[in-house]
């Protein structure tokens, strides 16, 4: 295949489909490393291939590239979400609103230090990286996993959050933060620098916290 | 118990041990020197109050903090888990605290 | 062979953390049951330690206090990074830990050897 310079593993991927392989299966959107449906394996390690060069990645001049750990492969490289997204739900990674439209906006102070907090955690775009990253996710089917947590965690700290509290009860309850080991493969991997693992000791800290009636950030 | 109290559990166990094993490591390198002699162990630690008191301490959490790591282990890498899983731990942590009581009683306790 | 996703040093410390902890816990019980010796007499603990200046027990012994130093520096790093608000995963830790659990033992070897 024809190498360019500042060639992605995306390129690659869609080069084959294109001119190889018309029934290879993979998945992308945006191609800028906003939309996160691009994750794969690569060279063994989880990766956003749409932001990934393959002068970066390649080793003596080889790919392998493979779909993402830890999900269910529904066809070649492309992996089912639903396990991911679900265990988003259990962690309660949604917000519940406290005010309607026509009520003016909740002013919150972008230097408080709960606000810094959830910022450090809110820029994640699902890709599933970190997931797949995981080694706990992979030994322990109940395990919620860094993305999931990170997520409770920036709700958590969400002061417009109107059930933080049944969030840190989600968080932790079996299966949640007390599960993860610390090991850092989830920050290891993650392609915009979100630290999952900060994050879930937050979480670890407000649930021990919360056993002594310690309020929420 | 919840997630959370075994954690908690876990890393207060962690807290207390910590001194307790760099004490333990100390003594260990001090008292090593060409082997050990049962007599000398004896002679620091029967009768004394603040030895009973140091190894009482370190086996009580020794056998609540091993036990919570074990069971992590254990569901981790193999398929065991739920209620066998639980009261399997708690027999070892019964037993680590009664083999540990034992030895404690054995070389602090007057013959 | 290592995944590469794996290839960390945050993984390492893990992987130390948790085969010394392992270690530890079963070893626990034998250890309670040799000190339980000197119930019967002093002569009993004795004689035991007597056989642990055999070669193969030194070895034994070196490994048990090398891993009670790597559990110990592990289990230190992870609460420093769980209970206070660090932003970054303290490598530095995991290379001090390292060096002293070989640090220990080698102080160790020396001294009983
Ligand atoms: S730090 Fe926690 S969430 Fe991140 S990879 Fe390790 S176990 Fe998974
Ligand atoms: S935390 Fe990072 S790696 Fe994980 S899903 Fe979000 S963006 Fe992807
Ligand atoms: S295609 Fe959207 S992040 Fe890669």
């Amino acid at each position: 295949m024809p190498q360019r310079a500042n060639q992605t593993v995306l390129d690659v991927v869609t080069w084959i489909q294109r001119h190889a392989e018309p029934a290879l299966a993979y998945r992308f959107a945006c191609r800028v490393g906003v939309c996160g449906s691009c994750a794969m394996t690569v060279n063994g390690r989880p990766r956003w291939t749409c932001r990934t060069h393959v002068s970066r990645v390649a080793r003596e001049r080889r790919l392998r590239i493979e779909p993402l750990r830890n999900l269910p492969r529904l066809k070649d490289l492309a992996v089912d979400m639903t396990p991911f997204f679900e265990k988003w739900q259990r962690a309660q990674g949604r917000f519940t609103p406290t005010r309607t439209r026509a009520e003016p906006m909740a002013a919150v102070r972008p230097d408080s230090a709960p606000r810094r907090a959830a910022d450090a955690g809110i820029e994640c775009i699902n890709c599933g990286v970190c997931h797949a990253a995981c080694d706990v996710v992979g030994w322990d089917p109940d395990y919620l996993g860094p993305a999931a947590l990170n997520r409770a965690w920036t709700l958590v700290n969400d002061v417009r959050d109107g059930d933080r509290h049944g969030v840190l009860k989600a968080a932790s309850a079996g299966g949640g933060c007390h599960s993860c080991h610390t090991h850092g493969s989830c920050v290891e991997h993650c392609p915009v620098g979100i630290n999952p693992t900060a994050g879930i000791a937050g979480l670890k800290r407000q649930s021990l916290l919360d056993l002594v009636g310690g309020g929420l950030p | 118990m919840t997630p959370v109290w075994l954690f908690l559990a876990q890393r207060l166990t962690a807290l207390i041990l910590a001194p307790l094993v760099i004490a333990h490591l100390a003594m260990i390198l001090i008292v090593a020197d060409g082997g050990l002699t049962a007599a000398e162990i004896l002679a620091r630690t029967r009768g004394s109050v603040g030895w009973g008191l140091f190894y009482g301490t370190f086996v009580l959490a020794a056998a609540i903090h091993g036990p919570i790591g074990l069971r992590n282990v254990i569901q981790e890498h193999t398929p065991w888990r739920g209620r066998s899983l639980d009261a399997a731990m708690l027999l070892l942590g019964g037993l680590l605290a009664t083999l540990g009581g034992r030895a404690v009683v054995a070389v602090v306790g007057e013959p | 062979m290592i995944r590469p996703a794996r290839n960390h040093p945050g993984f390492w410390a893990f992987v130390a953390h948790r085969v010394s902890g392992v270690a530890l816990v079963l070893f626990l019980p034998l250890h309670f049951l040799a000190l339980g010796l000197a119930l019967e007499s002093d002569a009993a603990l004795e004689g035991f330690l007597a056989a642990t200046e055999h070669p193969a027990f030194v070895i034994g012994e070196w490994g048990l206090v090398t891993f009670l130093t790597i559990h110990l520096a592990a289990g230190t790093r992870v609460m420093l990074l769980e209970l206070l608000p660090w932003r970054d995963t303290r490598k530095g830790l995991i290379a001090f830990g390292a060096v002293l659990a070989v640090a220990v033992g080698a102080v160790f070897l020396v001294r009983a050897g």
